[in-house]
């Protein structure tokens, strides 16, 4: 069986054309892409605005675990299944579908958006209002700043989710990986279904890695942890070493 | 509602199947993820070992899982267990890093004074930790059990009998009220394991909810 | 100088954190609000620099109410500093210092300048310039959050317990610069504390706050330790009254003993020789003092570990109540007395030190006249 897996997955003929390998696979990550933007979009500002101001936790809390409870796949086919007939062409499906991925995204990146907000420090805001910062420049100075690692580790999640939901909504018409599971279920394609799943395995493994990638660039290393620790001694190393290199950002 | 009327043995059939594939998993995950998340506390090296291993096996989007694994464990797709043994393979993945967590949140005073009032490793680890961190671990378990119950439907596309396959047979036949009733369902049994967690914690911790001092 | 004017603070449900608040804190000189929780002194300093905003009266500062100016404008000239610092951590140390110069929009050349010069002002090694928060200890933290309100060079600066969250031995340093900073600096400062000793020790000017934000009393520290207005005063205030109040008069040039010393490595033979009451002191090579040995305890020759260390030190002139430490404290009941480079002078004993108190004149004890507070 493995070896049937590996020559579907090495046959040159199964990487190209309308429904190859590499066409799914970027169609994949394009619905992926678009739609955690987009619920990036709506979730960061909002998750911010309620971790500044408190107002509405209460309510998004539960409604982010609440979330949780509501099965992916029902959601999708009841989104076809309403809009569908309303819209035509291929928009009655991708429509639906990519409502369904951004409302599903959201929750995370919400939840990862406040719970940055409230980790912040509030020495730190504190401090930076009585410095005389300005509102905006409290949010984009100090709390976008440190609220930065939780903000990620949500985009993280909900782009994984999105990935997961993506590939399951081959079932209602939707391209991408999906497609190669969905359907060799439906011939019995044995070959193909699993090698869809290999595949679908490592695009999250590999999109989550460059996320990870980003996240360690993105967040200032005051935060992390990951700083050299130099003995207190040679204080003056540091300064020595770059002389012409500038301290401020 | 007349299809439920009709239907209604066949949906509860459903949703026992379905608690099935979704407790299951849940207890035996416990199980395993303990003796883990007390390792992963203990050795440094094995924590990160862990959690980037299991942080891996999270990644892998359920559809994928549920039919990987048959091929690694010679089963037939349609059978259970696969289901049963992905979700445990979820739930470990989730629960490692909140036992971890979990024994971590034991304040080092109390484990201190424990061990200075002579409880070995052992017995310290079984009355006084464990129950110590009852809390963190109740809450992974319910973001555990509720994710279970949702994602447990997407075995309906593996042809899987549980309620995901009111959906399936919903859009089939392009008839909403199947798939409304299966999702309501589906979020009626995420309330009742949160719920019974819940409750369940309660009882072990009754020091949580003592109520304010006499004054 | 900045002026509080029946200035109040009303709670809509009803708390009065503060009430009808009147009092200067003048200019170049250190204001202490101090007081038991809840007597509005947090409140009190936070309505300077609108943090927040009060119900009843004015704020002036220099002539200018603080309510008509544009409140981010009013921050950006007042050093603010608080308990725990409040750094943000995901910046370096010099991006910290640098924040309000930053915000004022001077050039970053210009603000890492200055930011650097503040760092070895505070007393921290260059080096600290590119670490972050996280790396620094608390008392170090602490000399950063100093440092940044320093930054643009604020005339007036606000601080609320800043040092309360140390350890002492950290405290007394982190007073003791501060009193040294100031002094090349003169800014008005109006700093908050719950602890007496920390507000007779660094206020020029004690403001004593009863709780529900009433003025108790208002004076300089050592008239405060001589005259509490009121019981509540006289209980904050605390006891050894008499002996606190040591610390602010400072001692003459009386004639000090003179007192024969040894070096370390001296033979118990010579350390007998040398040896007064059954004491001898034992220096460096430039005189600075040791520690006292009894000779007949020497084995050999004398070695650091031997020493007995349990006597202070004063400096001559500096406080009485270090001199008369020195005297009680000397196992030989000799106080040492060294000079500001810290060489010996000689010594003195403790009669000697409580006959200069006695003589002594006591200006705090004339009630000063109308320039006191002494409202309900």
């Amino acid at each position: 069986m493995i070896g049937r897996i590996l020559a579907w997955l090495t046959d040159g003929a199964h990487w190209q054309g309308s429904d190859g390998i590499t066409r799914r696979l970027l169609e994949h990550l394009a619905y992926s892409l678009t739609t955690v933007v987009v619920a990036a979009l709506i979730a960061i500002p909002l998750g911010l605005y309620i971790g500044h101001t408190g107002r509405g936790r209460v309510f998004v809390v539960n409604l982010v675990g609440a979330a949780r409870a509501i099965p992916s796949l029902g959601l999708l086919f009841i989104a076809v299944l309403w809009l569908g007939p309303r819209l035509n062409g291929d928009i009655a499906f991708l429509a639906p579908a990519g409502i369904v991925l951004v409302v599903l995204a959201i929750p995370p990146i919400l939840s990862g958006a406040y719970a940055g907000v409230e980790s912040v420090e509030p020495n730190a805001r504190d401090a930076a209002k009585g410095m005389g910062m300005r509102g905006g420049q409290v949010v984009r100075q100090v709390e976008l700043p440190c609220a930065l690692p939780l903000i990620m580790s949500g985009i993280r999640s909900g782009t994984l989710q999105v990935i997961a939901t993506a590939t399951i909504a081959a079932v209602v018409g939707l391209g991408g990986l999906g497609r190669f599971l969905i359907d060799g279920l439906a011939v019995r394609d044995t070959p193909q279904t699993a090698s869809g799943a290999i595949l679908v395995a490592l695009l999250a493994l590999a999109v989550d890695m460059v996320l990870a990638l980003v996240q360690r660039c993105m967040v200032s290393r005051g935060l992390t942890g990951r700083y050299r620790t130099v003995q207190v001694f040679d204080h003056d190393a540091d300064i020595e070493a770059t002389p012409t290199a500038p301290l401020l950002q | 509602m007349t299809w439920l009327r009709d239907h209604i043995g066949e949906v509860l059939g459903l949703t026992v199947q379905h608690t099935y594939l979704a407790g299951v998993p849940l207890i035996l995950g416990l199980l395993i993820a303990l003796p883990l998340g007390w390792l992963a506390r203990r050795y440094k090296g094995l924590y990160l070992l862990l959690i980037v291993g299991t942080g891996l096996l999270y990644t892998i989007p359920s559809l994928a899982l549920f039919i990987i694994l048959p091929f690694l464990l010679g089963t037939e797709i349609l059978n259970p267990i696969n289901v049963v043994i992905a979700m445990t393979i979820y739930t470990v993945a989730l629960l490692v890093r909140t036992v971890a967590d979990g024994l971590g949140s034991v304040p080092d005073v109390v484990s201190q004074s424990a061990t200075a009032m002579g409880y070995r490793r052992g017995r310290r680890l079984i009355s006084v930790e464990l129950p110590l961190a009852v809390p963190v671990i109740s809450a992974g378990l319910r973001v555990a059990a509720v994710s279970n119950v949702s994602i447990v439907s997407v075995a309906a596309l593996i042809g899987v009998q549980q309620l995901g396959s009111l959906f399936t047979d919903g859009f089939d036949r392009d008839f909403m009220e199947p798939i409304i009733v299966g999702v309501i369902a589906c979020v009626l049994l995420a309330l009742a394991f949160d719920g019974a967690i819940l409750g369940l914690t309660r009882l072990a911790t009754p020091w949580q909810h003592a109520g304010k001092p006499a004054s | 100088m900045i002026r509080f004017d029946a200035v109040s603070k009303h709670y809509p449900d009803g708390t009065k954190a503060v009430n009808e608040l009147t009092f200067e804190a003048p200019t170049g000189q250190i204001t202490v609000l101090v007081g038991p929780s809840g007597c509005g002194k947090t409140t009190s300093l936070r309505m300077i620099n609108r943090m927040i905003e009060p119900t009843g009266g004015r704020i002036w500062i220099d002539d200018q109410d603080t309510a008509s100016m544009d409140e981010t404008e009013l921050r950006r000239g007042i050093g603010y500093v608080i308990q725990h610092a409040g750094l943000f951590p995901h910046r370096t140390i010099v991006a910290n210092i640098a924040t309000v110069p930053r915000l004022l929009g001077w050039s970053k050349r210009k603000a890492e300048a200055r930011a650097l010069e503040l760092l070895e002002r505070v007393g921290l090694p260059a080096g600290f310039a590119r670490r972050y928060p996280a790396q620094l200890s608390g008392g170090e933290q602490q000399r950063v959050g100093v440092a940044r309100a320093l930054a643009a060079d604020p005339p007036v600066m606000l601080m609320d317990e800043p040092f309360s969250a140390v350890d002492p031995v950290v405290r007394e340093q982190l007073q003791d610069e501060f009193l040294r900073l100031q002094s090349d600096l003169g800014k008005t400062i109006v700093f908050v504390t719950h602890d007496i000793d920390e507000a007779i020790k660094l206020g020029d000017r004690v403001a004593v706050l009863r709780a529900g934000g009433h003025l108790a009393q208002l004076a300089d520290p050592a008239y405060l330790l001589a005259h509490p207005v009121d019981d509540f005063v006289a209980d904050f205030v605390g006891k050894d009254r008499g002996y606190r109040a040591l610390s602010f008069q400072a001692s003459r040039h009386y004639s000090l003993t003179r007192e024969a010393t040894v070096p370390l490595g001296a033979t118990a033979a010579q350390a007998t020789a040398a040896a007064r009451g059954g004491w001898i002191l034992v220096t460096d090579d430039s005189l600075h003092p040791l520690g006292w040995i009894q000779p007949e305890r020497i084995t050999a020759t004398i070695q650091p570990e031997m020493l007995q260390r349990g006597g202070t030190v004063a400096t001559v002139g500096g406080s009485l109540r270090n001199v008369l430490d020195a005297a009680l404290s000397s196992p030989s009941r000799r106080g040492v007395i060294v000079d500001n480079q810290g060489a010996l002078l000689g010594t003195i004993r403790a009669h000697e030190v409580l006959v200069e108190i006695e003589e002594r004149a006591r200006p705090e004890l004339q009630l000063e006249d109308a320039a006191e507070e002494a409202p309900s």
